[in-house]
């Protein structure tokens, strides 16, 4: 084997963030020393971002079936048959830690990253979505990153041509020195041209695509399998630089290669490079795979089978290409003037070899790469968990003015419109997007039918850090009632698990909460997960983030036009609630804008009942009888209804009246819980409605009516809140950006 | 009447316009391919939007220098129409098929959202069925589209009546606060001297559909169609 690299030793394996005890097994599986290049195939593959040792366990607690799923997790992406012949191809995926690193580049390249995982599957993409997480937004450092990672969304997905429809932004300082940055992609395919990450049929011919190789993204895999220090900055080179314009030829020629039936399989190079897939393409298939590293297209000299093997250059595919069909694929590719050269051949031998001028540089067991060890570490609650979840909000002073209070909070960087941010985006190429940014969730017509998918993400940090279980599974039904508030039927989850290091018991015991949390929900409301993506070591300096679980949903609607949107749409229509009273000021929005305190329990969670609420909000919209509906989220009921009334395109006051009851004005208006959505109903169709709602057995009730230029709400015979609508929009639509002028 | 809609690497809303014109105006159309140079067959070629070459250099510089923009002043000396919306505005800008130039955005950032369009002259093929001052409603999806000409040039404009369009207020005001990306008096859209030629940044093909929030885009289609329905034959004006 090759003389002029260095040896392999247990430090140099340290170096690359194995441990003795995985050396050891490396030793072992090969039956002795891996060289250099072998130990660096191993450390990637075996990093945490490529081979999920410390979640894969854990994972396996979610469910995955159903009679929709036409592909689960373990590929690029999952997929889901929603009728007509098409299939919806959907998965969430983080790039976190090279956008803190490099915030352009490094959201750039995530967009890129989730867009190939769909494509790849010979589905083309037709929406976007981002769920970003910063710290305090009046540090300067936070709107550096918030400017970067926007202005590389926008232009990575605006070049491509795929809109972004939705997502979400919130603060807290838990982010500050580690955002996060989740995309999701959702894309449509004939159900029966579905392509797989597989390398079948030995002796087919192995072709490289896409963009040339340089030393950019070295050790990704690696990076984002770490935690940060002070010298996270001196990373940065092991960010790469993306390239739209390149991704969007790949996916024109990809899709017109897919469609000649010449290709096999393919898989994006993304995470760990040409090393990850041509371990992963054979491992699935049970085959092997032979590949010759100077036919890989390079744009540096003297590159190291290593380097060629781990670098993360953006805009690469690797294809198995049907054994005769070569000139077609290269001509399609020519066309689109890319490289598409052959760089291997599918073996029977379970081995990848490597080669370089005819000398083998590695050769590895593919199972060996890809089965990394698998962990069960010792976990345990934080030790102060039990001490937060005691405190009671209602031991603090109420507001001495609840409308003020309402204007407050709607300014609340994590309330307030994002406006800034997703009209830098574009909304509408493709032509499918029936609802835009700005309401509970995107909805997308699917073109030659009369359906639409409705896609929503959703993750509340400070909810999960204070019950990992309880606050993942209100993650999933919030997602999915913002599907079922457009009008949607929920039919599919993908989720992105951004933990920290999962070596501290107390970060483990979250994950393992929130997984158990999520797989709860899902099971519950029969969801499938199909997909998704684990992102743990998200700390600096021992800090770690807001335990956050990211739930993508995509929902189904069979009438497109049997739609709704969040904001009330004229005068006179009566305002109703539907789901339980329960709320709590535990771990709520307003719990921190006005007294900055992560505390408190949550409200309590009804699974039969979430799946009823959603079921009831659906079917009154698709019977025409909700003009619209719009979940609570933070910031409570209150919010709620301020956000109907002035996120139309025609603003409307409302005047609503709360029960008089024992609740404290605070609570009742601000308290959070879940399973609770703002439906408005025109005056005329209130019986049927009634009757709706009789048979639908969930619990609701009147709230008041629309009308005037104030939200006025009173409780019994007191006013607690008259504000002008124009004052609360104002509040709101200037909320987000004053923190960016 | 039959229309092509070129094709660039990098271009993305070809498949738009190629739907709007067959599903919705239920017209012929066909798909160039950049490197073309056959247009016989065309009576409008539509240069979509998009990042045609991924806008490198300067948005619409190396597009404007293809193949099939050299073959469209052949095209339009036949009487043949050319709409370029977004990227196609800015590649007939640099092809010099239209004068002017867009630049970055005053906000020096992307701007994706409606506008109202005030229509400024209705004696173009693009237009004659609107009314003068009319106001249309059309996306805008850009972040290069600060239009922008020397004086001689803006004079020659107006003394041609060449802008056809104007970025207004629902109410048709021209005001600073409704240019969203701080274009030469508001300019959204300007015809060749002969009127044959219109370039405009916002979107008509995503303004062609109720459920997508506005059909005013389908009025410059049906002025183009009327064009010729009246005339019976291609290309008399």
């Amino acid at each position: 084997m090759t003389g002029s690299e260095p040896k392999a030793t247990l430090g140099l394996a340290r170096e690359l963030g194995l441990t003795a005890d995985e050396y050891d097994q490396i030793i072992q599986r090969l039956g002795r020393e891996p060289t250099y290049t072998e130990l660096g195939l191993f450390a990637a593959l075996w990093s945490e971002h490529c081979g999920y040792k410390h979640s894969r366990l854990l994972l396996a607690r979610l469910p995955t079936g159903g009679p929709r799923v036409l592909q689960g997790p373990g590929e690029n992406a999952g997929a889901l048959d929603i009728g007509d012949g098409w299939a919806v191809v959907f998965k969430i995926e983080s790039h976190n830690h090279p956008s803190y690193i490099e915030p352009f580049q490094g959201a750039a390249t995530g967009v890129g990253g989730i867009l190939r995982d769909v494509f790849t599957m010979g589905a083309r993409p037709i929406a976007l979505l981002d769920s970003l997480r910063f710290g305090d937004p009046a540090e300067p450092e936070t709107r550096r990153l918030i400017e970067g990672v926007v202005a590389g969304i926008s232009w990575y997905g605006n070049c491509f041509g795929c809109p972004t429809v939705g997502g979400e932004i919130a603060f807290a300082p838990e982010y500050a020195r580690n955002p996060l940055v989740n995309v999701m992609c959702v894309g449509l395919v004939r159900a029966d041209r579905i392509l797989r990450a597989r390398a079948d049929g030995v002796g087919n011919p192995v072709f490289y695509v896409g963009n040339k190789t340089g030393r950019d993204g070295l050790h990704g895999a690696t990076m984002a399998s770490a935690a940060f220090d002070e010298h996270a900055q001196e990373r940065r080179p092991t960010v790469q630089v993306g390239d739209p314009f390149t991704e969007k030829l790949l996916l024109e020629a990809c899709l017109e290669a897919m469609a000649t039936g010449a290709i096999v399989g393919a898989q994006d190079m993304g995470a760990a490079g040409l090393a990850c897939c041509a371990a992963e393409m054979p491992a699935r298939a049970g085959t092997g795979m032979e590949l010759d590293l100077a036919r890989v297209p390079q744009r540096e000299r003297e590159m190291s089978p290593y380097e060629i093997l781990l670098s993360e250059s953006q805009e690469r595919m690797l294809l198995v290409v049907a054994r005769g069909r070569e000139e077609e694929v290269r001509r399609i590719f020519a066309k689109w003037e890319l490289d598409a050269v052959e760089v291997g051949r599918v073996t029977d031998d379970g081995l990848l070899t490597v080669r370089r001028d005819g000398e083998v540089v590695a050769r590895v067991p593919v199972r060996a790469l890809t089965e990394a060890p698998r962990y069960r570490k010792p976990m345990a609650p934080p030790a102060d968990l039990a001490e937060r979840r005691r405190f009671d909000p209602l031991a603090l002073p109420p507001p001495e003015d609840c409308g003020e209070a309402l204007v407050a909070l709607l300014a609340a960087p994590t309330i307030a419109s994002k406006a800034w941010a997703y009209s830098q985006y574009d909304q509408q190429v493709g032509l499918n997007t029936l609802v835009l940014p700005g309401s509970d969730a995107a909805v997308l017509r699917v073109k030659g039918t009369r359906r639409a998918l409705a896609v929503a993400t959703d993750g509340n940090g400070r909810l999960v850090f204070l019950d990992p279980r309880r606050g993942a599974a209100m993650a999933v039904c919030e997602a999915a009632r913002n599907v079922a508030c457009a009008g949607g039927r929920p039919i599919g989850v993908t989720d992105c698990l951004n933990f920290g290091s999962p070596e501290r018991p107390e970060i483990l015991w979250q994950l393992a909460e929130a997984v158990e949390g999520i797989a709860e929900a899902c099971r519950a409301l029969e969801l499938p997960v199909v997909g998704g993506n684990v992102s743990l070591y998200n700390e600096t300096s021992g800090e770690a983030i807001l335990p956050t679980p990211i739930v993508g949903v995509v929902g189904l609607l069979e009438d497109a036009s049997r739609l709704a949107t969040q904001w009330f749409k004229g005068e006179g229509h009566r305002v109703a609630l539907l789901g339980p009273e329960a709320v709590s000021l535990g771990g709520s929005e307003y719990l921190w804008t006005f007294h900055r305190r992560l505390a408190g329990a949550l409200a309590p969670l009804d699974l039969a009942l979430e799946r009823r609420v959603q079921a009831a909000v659906q079917a009154a919209i698709e019977a025409g009888l909700a003009l619209s509906a719009h979940d609570c989220a933070e910031g409570g009921l209150a919010v709620a209804v301020a956000e109907a009334c002035m996120t139309g395109p025609e603003p409307v006051g409302a005047t609503i009246t709360l029960p008089p009851g024992e609740a404290r004005a605070d609570l009742a208006l601000f308290g959070e819980g879940p399973s609770r959505v703002v439906v408005s109903v025109s005056p005329g169709r209130a019986l049927a409605f009634e009757a709706l709602m009789a048979e639908s057995a969930v619990p609701w009730r009147w709230l008041g009516v629309t009308g005037g230029e104030r939200l006025v709400i009173r409780c019994g015979g007191a006013t607690l809140v008259d504000v002008a609508v124009d004052r609360l929009h104002q509040a709101w639509r200037t909320g987000f950006e004053r923190h960016l002028a | 009447m039959r229309f092509g809609v070129v094709v660039f690497p990098g271009t993305w809303s070809d498949c738009d316009f190629h739907y709007v014109i067959s599903e919705i105006l239920r017209q012929p159309v066909r798909y160039i391919w950049h490197r073309d140079r056959d247009l016989r067959d065309l009576d409008c070629v539509i240069l979509p939007g998009g990042f045609s070459y991924g806008d490198y250099l300067r948005a619409g510089a190396v597009a404007g220098r293809s193949p099939v923009v050299e073959a469209l002043p052949e095209f339009v000396a036949r009487g043949g129409y050319v709409l370029g919306s977004c990227n196609g505005f800015q590649i007939l800008c640099e092809a010099g098929l239209l004068p002017g130039a867009l630049m970055r955005n005053q906000c020096l950032r992307y701007r994706c959202q409606a506008v109202h369009l005030r229509v400024e002259n209705v004696d173009t093929p693009f237009t004659r069925g609107l009314r003068l001052g009319q106001v249309l409603t059309m996306p805008i999806s850009h972040g290069e589209g600060r239009y922008y000409c020397d004086a001689a040039t803006l004079a020659r404009l107006k003394r041609n009546r060449q802008i056809v369009f104007r970025y207004a207020t629902a109410d048709g005001q021209v005001t600073r606060a409704a240019n969203p990306n701080g274009s030469l008096e508001n300019i959204a859209g300007v015809v060749s001297e002969d009127g044959n030629v219109l370039g405009l940044m916002p979107h008509p093909e995503r303004a062609a559909e109720a459920q997508l929030g506005s059909t005013d885009g389908l009025l410059l289609f049906h002025s183009l169609l009327g064009t010729l329905v009246e005339d019976g034959t291609f290309l008399k004006r």
